[in-house]
């Protein structure tokens, strides 16, 4: 089963890693902290439950469009104005919600903000029994 | 019969091809891989200048010059103060004359597979590592088979060597007290490919149906090595008699077909014939088991001509049977849907209500689904709209979605105040 696990954050600037950048972080929090990713970055990748990971560009690039009645409007920022913003994803391929959740728990940014994570819809039909 | 393509000649070549390597070597790990340039090999090669004599003779005595140079080359590399010589006495078994081909008086395909679905082996992994040296297919039709880049299927694979090696595991036959569990570990594994490619036959792209196709094939050649095991017969007679119905599942804009409403000309008559008969023959010789009551189940199925026409009484007692040697909430479930169609469907939701306090199902959509369509049944239509709207909200299958939604847009068609809030179900 394919989750995606969304990574919110609000850095002092927008760099990736983003927990890396967030404020009153010390440098031996930091370095513990990246390693922290590292690792989880390692397991997932040798046991092949990684199945990719994007980083997003800052908030301040984003262009929200409708269309309304008079045709498209376009504004510049996030959909949703909040302190928080996506900073980026994985997908992980792995065996339970559960384990996804546990993935999710050892992202540094869930410490600053939320890691959430989102079932991926399959496009197919569950079992028949 | 039409000649097998050279796919077909390679791929059933795999696994008695890196038997014969790994018997010889041991370095099941090395081997694999030295297999899978031989048959990219073969292929390439084969197809400009034909197909040789001894195809495996051919296939066994490429991988074989590619596991010595790979052994030559590491040892080179740990001691090269030394002549590689001197420290390469495997050298005396590799001297391979033209007749070089695996050992044909056995088959080691069963050997393999206890190796690759070793219950020390997360399920993905097994899975992976069984189509890769049994199935002989490539990593890249693997990933794409299960929608994943070939990098995280090649991690899946290499994962499970390392575990192989790690654990010592050999390319043995278990011992006799083991060997039970071993097979049953074997048959799940197989079981969960033709599961990922049944499923997937239904609302995606035609990458992915091979899986079933391979799961049938690999439990036929299990299949011919222990005929006289129940349970690996039922689980192929469950495979063909589950699979007869594919063409027939799926509706031209991809959405499911449910078993009632299914165009029974479109089932495959043969594979419900031999299913039949495997099944048959398992339930008069051979001690009962899950697989075998399944099958029995989907026999039932398979044999009415027209829905109406089903033996629910029937389904009902194996579903009891089933329920006793191997109880689960997901048996229950379709205990309930038989005892609906065989007495009422207030018979089948008393059969429900032992499931509500179950964490294990409450939640899960199937359980709302279920539900819902036994209210349905029952006359009350908005408490069925409820249900399909709880289970449309839980599941994560587009196709089941879409049905569901599309029951829920006919049910409230039909019953005009009915939103589906508990007030109006009220």
């Amino acid at each position: 089963m394919k989750y995606m696990l969304a990574i919110y954050s609000n850095p002092l600037n927008w760099a990736h890693p983003t927990f890396r950048h967030q404020a009153g972080v010390s440098d031996t929090e930091r370095a513990m902290m990246q390693e922290q990713f590292d690792r989880l970055l390692e397991e997932i990748t040798d046991s092949g439950e990684l199945v990719s990971g994007t980083p997003l560009a800052p908030p301040g690039l984003t262009r929200t469009v409708r269309v309304g009645d008079q045709g498209v409007e376009t504004t510049d920022g996030p959909f949703a104005e909040m302190k928080e913003q996506l900073a980026g994803y994985f997908i992980v391929d792995c065996e339970s919600i559960e384990r996804a959740a546990a993935l999710a728990a050892r992202f540094p940014d869930a410490r600053f903000a939320a890691v959430e994570v989102r079932p991926i819809m399959d496009l197919s039909a569950g079992a028949e029994m | 019969m039409t000649e097998p393509s050279v796919e077909q000649l390679l791929r059933h070549a795999a696994p008695k091809v890196l038997s014969a390597l790994v018997r010889r070597h041991g370095y099941f790990d090395l081997a694999e891989d030295c297999v899978q340039e031989a048959l990219f090999a073969a292929s390439v090669q084969w197809a400009t200048d034909g197909v040789p004599d001894d195809p495996e003779g051919w296939l066994v005595r490429v991988a074989n010059r590619r596991l010595i140079d790979q052994r030559r080359s590491e040892q080179a590399r740990r001691h090269r103060e030394l002549r590689v010589a001197e420290l390469e006495p495997a050298d005396q078994l590799v001297v391979t004359g033209a007749d070089t081909r695996p050992d044909s008086g056995r088959d080691d395909t069963l050997a393999l597979l206890f190796l690759c679905c070793h219950p020390d082996l997360p399920p993905a992994s097994g899975i992976a590592l069984t189509l890769r040296a049994v199935g002989g297919l490539t990593t890249a039709q693997i990933a794409r088979a299960f929608l994943v880049p070939e990098a995280t299927m090649a991690q899946r694979i290499s994962r499970a060597k390392q575990r192989i090696r790690g654990a010592g595991l050999t390319f043995t036959m278990p011992p006799p007290d083991q060997i039970e569990d071993r097979l049953r570990a074997v048959l799940r594994v197989l079981y969960l490919i033709f599961n990922e490619g049944y499923t997937a036959s239904v609302g995606t792209d035609l990458q992915r149906i091979e899986l079933a196709d391979e799961a049938v094939r690999l439990t036929r050649q299990v299949y011919a090595l222990r005929p006289d095991h129940g349970e690996v017969t039922g689980l192929l007679a469950l495979m063909l008699l589950t699979d007869a119905r594919r063409a027939a599942r799926g509706g031209p804009d991809g959405e499911l077909i449910p078993l009632a409403q299914q165009d029974r000309s479109r089932w495959n008559g043969a594979y419900i014939r031999e299913g039949t008969a495997l099944i048959e023959s398992a339930l008069d010789n051979a001690p009962i088991g899950p697989y075998q009551i399944q099958a029995a189940i989907a026999a039932v199925h398979d044999e009415a001509k027209k829905a109406e026409d089903t033996d629910w009484p029937q389904i009902v007692e194996l579903y009891k049977l089933l329920n006793r040697i191997s109880p689960s909430p997901v048996v229950t479930l379709n205990y309930a849907v038989a005892v609906a169609m065989a007495q009422s469907a207030l018979a089948g939701l008393e059969v429900l209500e032992s499931l509500e306090d179950d964490s294990r199902i409450r939640d899960h959509h199937r359980y709302h689904a279920v539900r819902g369509h036994l209210l349905d049944m029952a006359g009350d239509r908005c408490g069925a709209v409820k249900c399909y709207r709880k289970a449309a909200q839980a599941t994560t299958s587009v196709p089941e979605q879409r049905y569901l939604d599309a029951e829920i847009a006919r049910l409230t068609r039909e019953t005009a105040d009915c939103d589906g809030s508990p007030r109006a179900a009220g």
